[in-house]
């Protein structure tokens, strides 16, 4: 005989998680009873909402699936932002919670919500258990789902008196997903022509997303690069897709694309899209998204297919098996074309390259590449979200799978620290590096005392601008300068406050002392704080307004002063 | 344009509000919705009628496929169906107009279900363009109440069921 607790902590050690976050209160308790008596660790975190971030961060950072805990009510809903964060990103996350009794449901309980209607659009799906007998059957499925097909979060709302009921259980059945119709698969109708239109491209492009990190096809995109000579873009999901120290990685595209890699973009005359949902931040206008372009589009979740983009061919399928057919069966090779299309390219690439050196204060650009200068490109490297965001998204070389994270999709301001702390319990061997701005910075810093106790290697590295630099510059450019709530007063001392944790820290502002104290940083053990002060009036460029066509790029581009539009040589 | 689906899903709780939240977030307004069991009382079966853009609804269409909960759904507007729809009017009828409501109801092949001293209730099936006759007929007389079902469809012909 075991209880409801007992059977789930079982569950989790035989699907081998490592460990679980989170936070205690009243109707989990009975769950944190038998966890402290398993095998299985627990993270106390200091907020819920780091622990859902920090399962995301643990899951992008390994590929196995993160999972956090929460009691009922606001326990539950502090959960909220990052299980939003996992669906748009598709980072498979299990989220457990305590409800009140089965009986007191619905009478507005003391701490009760309800947390599966609040969470039905942001999961994959969510059940409240309602019986013992479920659970197993429930626990299977919720595994599957958050880890099969496209990954995302599942949430289970487990009412305070099944954490203790007793009962036989036998591990699950049938789950529902037989009941599914199978929709007929187009592959080998489409196989055929998607290589015949990839041989016949004279400019084409590939545009890696997240999926293909999801799929594990990193190593595949680069033979099929080798192969063929088709350059290869990527969006900030799929910015560890492609090794940045490849010759044909082009960067970033988008609203904050390297301007080479946009121009690529709205010059190619085939893109392959592979494992991306083809955001906003990547296409602009929606309609008007390179119309002469041939675009073929896979994507392992078919209701991304024709969402935003029309496709000339749309397969849904698995990126590593469309890369390794195409390999298989490609028979490409290179012609006189591709090399054309190389040259060109190189040509933008000198054209408008992004600044590397920089005078007056302190810039954000130069401190993330002193790190990358010393840090290498090896590193697993955290973001939280904002300008530093898209600076590191422009700048750090990343060279491997997995070791950028950043809330892509939801853009969680908050998401940094909590998940660089995951990223470092899931890869407990390599130190994490995290950028983060003062604002974002400031939403979860009270995971400082976790990181502190686990004496986790996390080098934060604040960027501080004193302002909300992604918000100061929209009121810059778009609103004419005016500024309302986007500077940040009272910022507190970092340094000290990192001594109020225990943690070592160092200030600096100075261009001369950059790299003596990115050494600190980087050859101190255990944790560490360095608060940059860098220039609060630096603008990520370029910049595609929104709405706007990929070569529609504000810039300074030959050096100037003022912003303009882009206007090709 | 008007669209139909019929959606099979899991007879469990949370399933209607989970469909009619991905419409409603898209800004579209459900006309009418039936939900009730199937042949198999493990399913229920929803008949849905909603307007809106057809790439919008595609893409409405391909969410709830998604959803682990959801078994089939079919875009049945344009397959040959059998719709019917279910009316109760309390239609008014006195001694002097209640013999030409009895012949409207009968024209139309509706019963009358209940008679009042002033007024009579008809019962009509039928699908849409029916049920809009029927209605403009008995206005004149004064309709005082009316309630209407949604419309439920299913295809026409031999089906293999899927297993």
């Amino acid at each position: 005989m075991k209880n409801g607790a007992q059977y789930i902590i079982d569950f989790l050690l035989k699907k081998e998680v490592e460990m679980v976050f989170g936070y205690p209160g009243g109707q989990i308790l009975n769950f944190y009873e038998y966890l402290g008596k398993s095998q299985l660790k627990h993270v106390l975190v200091r907020h819920e909402q780091a622990a859902a971030h920090a399962a995301c961060g643990y899951a992008r950072a390994t590929g196995k699936p993160g999972v956090c805990l929460a009691t009922s009510g606001p326990g539950a809903t502090n959960l909220v932002t990052g299980i939003a964060d996992a669906y748009l990103d598709s980072i498979p996350l299990l989220a457990i919670t305590g409800q009140v009794n089965l009986n007191d449901i619905g009478k507005d309980s003391f701490q009760e919500a309800d947390i599966t209607g609040i969470v039905t659009p942001v999961t994959k799906h969510s059940y409240l258990l309602e019986s013992l007998e479920t659970l197993p059957e429930v626990l299977d499925e919720a595994w599957q789902v958050a880890t099969s097909g496209r990954p995302g979060p599942v949430l289970i709302d487990v009412p305070k008196n099944l954490f203790l009921a007793e009962g036989e259980m036998t591990d699950s059945r049938q789950t529902l997903h037989t009941r599914k119709v199978k929709k007929a698969d187009r592959t080998e109708e489409l196989m055929p022509e998607i290589m015949e239109a990839l041989r016949k491209a004279k400019q084409p492009l590939i545009l890696a997303g997240g999926g293909l990190v999801t799929a594990g096809a990193c190593g595949l995109l680069i033979k099929l690069v080798e192969e063929t000579g088709i350059p290869v873009v990527n969006t900030l999901m799929g910015k560890s897709a492609y090794p940045a120290d490849q010759p044909l990685a082009l960067g970033m595209v988008g609203m904050h694309g390297v301007a080479a890699a946009n121009l690529a973009l709205s010059s190619c005359d085939l893109l392959l899209c592979l494992g991306t949902r083809l955001s906003d931040r990547i296409t602009g206008n929606r309609r008007q998204f390179l119309e002469e372009a041939c675009i073929i589009h896979v994507d392992v979740d078919a209701a991304e297919l024709q969402k935003n983009v029309d496709a000339n061919y749309y397969l849904q399928l698995d990126a590593r098996i469309f890369l390794q057919r195409l390999l298989d069966e490609g028979n490409f090779k290179k012609n006189g074309d591709i090399a054309k299309w190389h040259q060109q390219i190189s040509q933008w690439q000198q054209d408008y390259p992004l600044p590397t050196t920089f005078d007056g204060l302190l810039k954000p650009q130069e401190v993330i590449l002193e790190a990358a200068r010393q840090a290498g490109s090896q590193a697993v490297v955290v973001t939280d979200v904002g300008q530093h965001q898209m600076f590191v998204a422009q700048y750090y070389p990343i060279g491997r799978c997995r070791n950028f994270l950043t809330s892509g999709g939801l853009g969680a301001m908050g998401f940094g620290l909590p998940a660089a702390m995951g990223a470092a319990f899931g890869r407990p061997e390599e130190d994490v590096l995290l950028f983060v701005g003062d604002g974002g910075f400031q939403m979860t810093l009270q995971e400082l005392a976790t990181i502190r106790e686990h004496n986790l290697p996390v080098k934060i590295i604040i960027l501080n601008n004193s302002t909300l630099g992604m918000i100061h510059q929209w009121q810059n450019v778009i609103f004419k300068k005016h500024y309302v709530a986007s500077d940040l007063p009272a910022l507190p001392d970092f340094a000290k406050l990192a001594a109020a944790y225990d943690i070592p820290a160092v200030t600096a502002a100075k261009r001369e002392e950059l790299s003596q104290v990115m050494e600190f940083v980087l050859k101190t053990k255990g944790p560490v704080i360095a608060d940059f002060r860098v220039d609060g009036e630096e603008l990520v460029l370029p910049f595609v307004l929104p709405g706007g066509k990929p070569q529609d790029m504000l810039g300074r581009w030959q050096g100037e002063t003022h912003l303009r539009s882009f206007s090709r040589k | 344009m008007r669209h139909t689906f019929a959606v099979l899903v899991e007879n469990s709780p949370g399933v209607l509000s989970k469909v009619a939240g991905l419409f409603s977030r898209r800004g579209f307004n459900i006309e009418s919705l039936v939900v009730s069991e199937t042949e198999d009382s493990s399913t229920s079966r929803m008949t849905i009628v909603v307007e809106g853009d057809n790439r919008v609804l595609e893409q409405v269409g391909k969410q709830l496929n998604k959803q682990v909960d959801i078994i089939k759904v079919n875009d049945i507007t344009h397959e040959e169906t059998v719709e019917r729809q279910l009316c109760l009017i309390r239609v008014s009828a006195d001694q002097s107009t209640r013999q030409e409501v009895l012949q409207i109801t009968e024209v139309f092949r509706c019963r009358v279900v209940d008679i009042g001293r002033k007024s009579l209730i008809v019962e009509a099936t039928g699908d849409e363009t029916k049920m809009q006759a029927i209605i403009r007929s008995l206005r004149p007389f004064g309709i005082m109440e009316l309630v209407r079902t949604g419309k439920v469809a299913m295809i026409r012909g031999e089906r293999n069921k899927g297993k």
